[in-house]
């Protein structure tokens, strides 16, 4: 049965790989400017643990082959170097790798969240609720209306709070269920939770951050290609979390604008 | 290791009655017994619980007879709601977290084989012990008692993340009751680990039989003993955060709600808390919990290759030492949780490395099992087949986490299928094989008779075949970016991959019916099964010096001397290829190198 199990495991092996290797599953149209860095940091990482995967079922399967059913009287062995060359192995080849790995994948990682939006990146307020997103824009006045808990009224649509009676700075905020921005500009999405925790999500952005409630987060990105693209939520938040999405609308400029007017004047 | 006035701490007189003998026992073998027992019953469970879920994934107006008798609002006309899915997913979670990965490979076998192992009567403090049992058995009843109250199971996931687990009704059905009881049956489940867990050191360090160094103790007693150093800093932690938990709930305190939070249209009387600090109390028992869970398989499954290998491990000192690292580095990593939670992104830097560094005692542990293959005598039968599954299930699921332990890939894959196909691989799989391996290999001391070798094949080929059919799938589904948790696929993107979600759904469902097969064997060889011998796999650890069944004092009321390591194999002794490690004979290098 030794024989038949290393067969088995070389052919887990293979099937397992097979969908990796032919591009059965692949990563969605990368739409960010950052998320190459992600990608190749994926693509190398895959080679890694596919290549230590497939090695080691390989070993495992060619020991099992080898040493069952040995016949009667055969001399045990030791493996050449003992446990001195499993220790160097582990420490020089994996050690190595996966640290050079975490230090490579730093730079992806960097460019989210260490480097400073843009001055002219353009602030977009983003709520996440259970179960919808809701987006903001400052309008002409480039200045949000302050965020009243009590204010908030879903059946007047005043998702935010905001009190345009008393303060100058709502009357102009545009709100939106679809995240619109134009192509190529940077956004910065100033995120806040009004009741539990929430995730933005949009694949082809490679970006993922929670909405976390009592802390305002930023993020910052820039989408490089005109499209639909979906936002998902990704962080359990009751019983309407699987249909929790919006869209996120990637125009040029000249459609931002008239979509920007058009909000403007409703 | 004075003989006598340390062992005499502890003795107790036979047990009498059915009461003593068999519920509230103090016998560490009753009790490890009843621990296998209540994961046996909560693994059952939880499997139910997933292939509820799996066929409701797929087949969303799917009837399932006998659903709506069970629950008539999570399931009605037996169709299981969106919201009664989260609530399966959160039972199954925390019924095979906690009581199925914690108690069977560490409370169950621990309990049982790790007094015996090191020449003890019994554990140090025997009502200790049958208070962590049966406190264990109370979280659970009180945790089962959430599908029976009109509520229902909470639905915020075996993680409970606040504030949604802290807000009570207003967070949707099983929010009111069934939260709150799934904290208390938590924080109950804390006070029995960490009584178990005292008892392991104790017992570990006080008990020991004359000539039963640190070094010479079996690698399963150095993994359940460094198990249970995790465990009582883990759920340590736990526990205070489950109260904290129950205040925020009940006494109106804020731990973790912050202010001007409006839920269900009601703006929440709290303020002042954070979220964040549910999540790292919750992962910094979370994480060390997934080394609670693999490293007494680990342990279980070096014991059990030696054996069938009939040649010791390369170094037993370096598998102790990895898995003193891992133990050690497992309370610094528990970040990589919350890489995107909006924590510093200077500290996922931090937790990454260690993350990526604890890659290195586990690829030496992995080495050390693949090299001591080489050149071994190996034998197959049910207990090594799980065994060697093990380490080729440890790899597959370890691997993935090279992608995960970077915080720039998980920007990407973090909540993804690829998440849960990595955790369920390494830390599910692979422990249970261990648990698999486990119980193939003591059965037969902890019942006197044989297991079912035909059928305890049958049931590996399934097993093994079957998780990979289940677990692979789940990558390569997060890597086109297919969210976790989610009842259903709304997404247009996911319709052409709905097949594989089916495929994974047939594989689980028949790997589940194997697992009948596991349970018909223990029963039908319990009662039917060959007679054992005492040692019926030529075994050299002091559990197999003792009859099949052990009495009620182990070892008769005799005190073991121990004179070799625990793996004198590949040597000429008297009684074949091994030295017993009680028995004064010098161990003969046998031919060959």
């Amino acid at each position: 049965m030794g024989k038949l199990l290393a067969i088995v495991l070389v052919a887990i092996a293979v099937l397992s790989a097979y969908p990796i290797v032919t591009h059965m599953f692949v990563l969605p149209e990368d739409i960010s400017t950052h998320g190459y860095a992600i990608d190749s940091q994926i693509h190398d990482t895959m080679l890694e643990a596919g290549l230590s995967f497939v090695g080691a079922q390989i070993v495992l399967a060619a020991f099992v082959w080898s040493f069952t059913n040995r016949k009667e009287g055969s001399p045990l062995r030791s493996f050449p170097g003992g446990a001195k060359v499993a220790v160097m192995a582990a420490f020089v080849l994996v050690g190595t790798e996966v640290l050079a790995l975490g230090v490579m994948g730093q730079k992806a990682w960097a460019e989210v969240y260490f480097t400073a939006p843009k001055p002219n990146a353009i602030q977009i307020q983003a709520q996440a609720e259970q179960f919808a997103y809701y987006f903001r824009y400052a309008g002409p006045d480039t200045k949000f209306g302050a965020i009243h808990p009590d204010k908030i009224d879903e059946g007047n649509q005043n998702y935010f709070g905001l009190d345009p009676a008393n303060e100058v700075e709502a009357r102009d905020d545009i709100v939106s269920g679809e995240l619109v921005v134009p192509v190529n500009r940077e956004v910065q999405l100033l995120m806040h939770a009004k009741d539990v925790g929430h995730s933005f999500y949009i694949r082809e952005l490679r970006i993922q951050q929670d909405f976390v409630p009592g802390l305002d987060l930023s993020l910052h990105f820039t989408a490089t290609k005109i499209g639909k693209y979906e936002i998902v939520c990704t962080q359990l938040c009751g019983l309407g979390h699987y249909n929790m999405k919006a869209y996120m609308n990637v125009m040029s400029e000249e459609d931002y604008e008239k979509w920007l007017t058009e909000q403007a004047g409703q | 290791m004075q003989e006598g006035s340390v062992q005499e701490a502890h003795v107790h007189a036979p047990p009498e009655g059915f009461v003593r003998k068999y519920i509230f026992s103090l016998d560490h073998k009753v009790i490890g017994k009843q621990y296998f027992a209540l994961a046996l019953v909560a693994v059952f469970t939880g499997m139910i619980l997933s292939w509820l879920m799996r066929i409701h994934m797929v087949w969303p107006n799917a009837k399932i007879p006998l659903l709506e008798m069970f629950s008539k609002n999570g399931a009605p006309g037996g169709v299981v709601t969106p919201e009664y899915y989260l609530s399966l997913l959160t039972m199954h979670g925390t019924l095979m977290v906690f009581f199925v990965l914690t108690n069977a490979p560490f409370a169950a076998f621990g309990n049982y084989f790790l007094p015996i192992q090191i020449g003890a009567e019994d554990m140090a403090f025997p009502r200790f012990n049958m208070m962590s049992f049966w406190t264990t058995f109370a979280a659970w009843v009180v945790l089962m008692l959430t599908f029976f109250i009109p509520d229902g199971p909470p639905i915020a996931g075996w993680t409970e993340y606040a504030p949604l687990s802290a807000v009570g009704r207003d967070a949707g059905p099983g929010m009111q009751w069934g939260a709150s009881l799934w904290g208390i049956s938590i924080a109950i489940f804390c006070i029995a680990s960490l009584l178990g867990a005292l008892n392991f050191i104790a017992t570990t360090l006080d008990l020991r039989a004359r000539g039963m160094t640190l070094m010479r103790m079996p690698l399963c007693t150095w993994a359940w003993f460094i198990t249970s150093c995790i465990a009582l800093l883990a759920f340590a932690v736990l526990f205070p955060a489950c109260i904290l938990l129950i205040l925020d709930r009940h006494a109106g305190t804020s731990f973790f709600i912050p202010s001007g939070l409006v839920i269900s249209d009601r703006l929440q009387p709290h303020s002042g808390g954070s979220p964040l600090l549910w999540q790292h109390l919750f992962w910094f028992f979370g994480h060390p919990e997934v080394y609670i869970a693999i490293l007494p398989s680990m342990g279980i499954v070096s014991h059990i290759l030696i054996n069938s290998m009939r040649k010791p491990l390369l170094s037993a000192k370096v598998v102790i030492y990895s898995m003193m690292s891992i133990g050690f580095l497992s309370y610094m990593v528990w970040g990589h949780h919350m890489f995107v939670s909006g924590m510093n992104p200077m500290s996922s830097l931090a937790f990454s490395f260690p993350t990526l560094t604890i890659t290195i005692p586990a690829t030496v542990l992995t080495l050390i099992w693949l090299g001591s293959l080489y050149g071994s005598n190996l034998q197959i039968n049910s207990a090594s087949l799980f065994a060697l599954g093990f380490i080729s299930m440890f790899v597959a699921g370890g691997v993935s986490g090279f992608f995960l332990a970077q915080p720039s890939i998980d920007i990407y894959l973090h909540a993804t299928y690829f998440v849960v196909g990595h955790f369920h691989l390494v830390m599910g799989v692979a422990s249970l094989f261990g648990v698999f391996a486990g119980t193939y290999f003591w059965f037969p001391k902890m019942t006197g008779r044989m297991m079912s070798e035909s059928l305890g094949k049958l049931h590996f080929w399934i097993t093994f075949v079957g998780a990979y059919g289940i677990f692979m799938p789940f990558h390569y589904l997060g890597l086109i970016g297919n969210v976790r948790r989610y009842q259903s696929f709304v997404d247009d993107f996911m319709t052409p991959y709905i097949g594989w979600h089916k495929f994974v759904t047939i594989a689980a469902l028949i790997t589940g019916v194997g697992q009948f097969i596991f349970l018909f064997n223990l029963i039908y060889s319990r009662f039917k099964g060959k007679v054992a011998p005492e040692n019926p796999w030529s075994a050299t650890s002091l559990e197999w010096t003792v009859p099949s069944p052990p009495p009620w004092n182990n070892f008769g009321g005799r005190h073991p001397i121990v004179y070799h390591d625990p793996y004198q194999y590949g040597v000429k002794g008297s009684k074949g290829d091994f030295v017993m490690q009680n028995s004064p004979e010098q161990a003969v290098p046998a031919s060959g190198d």
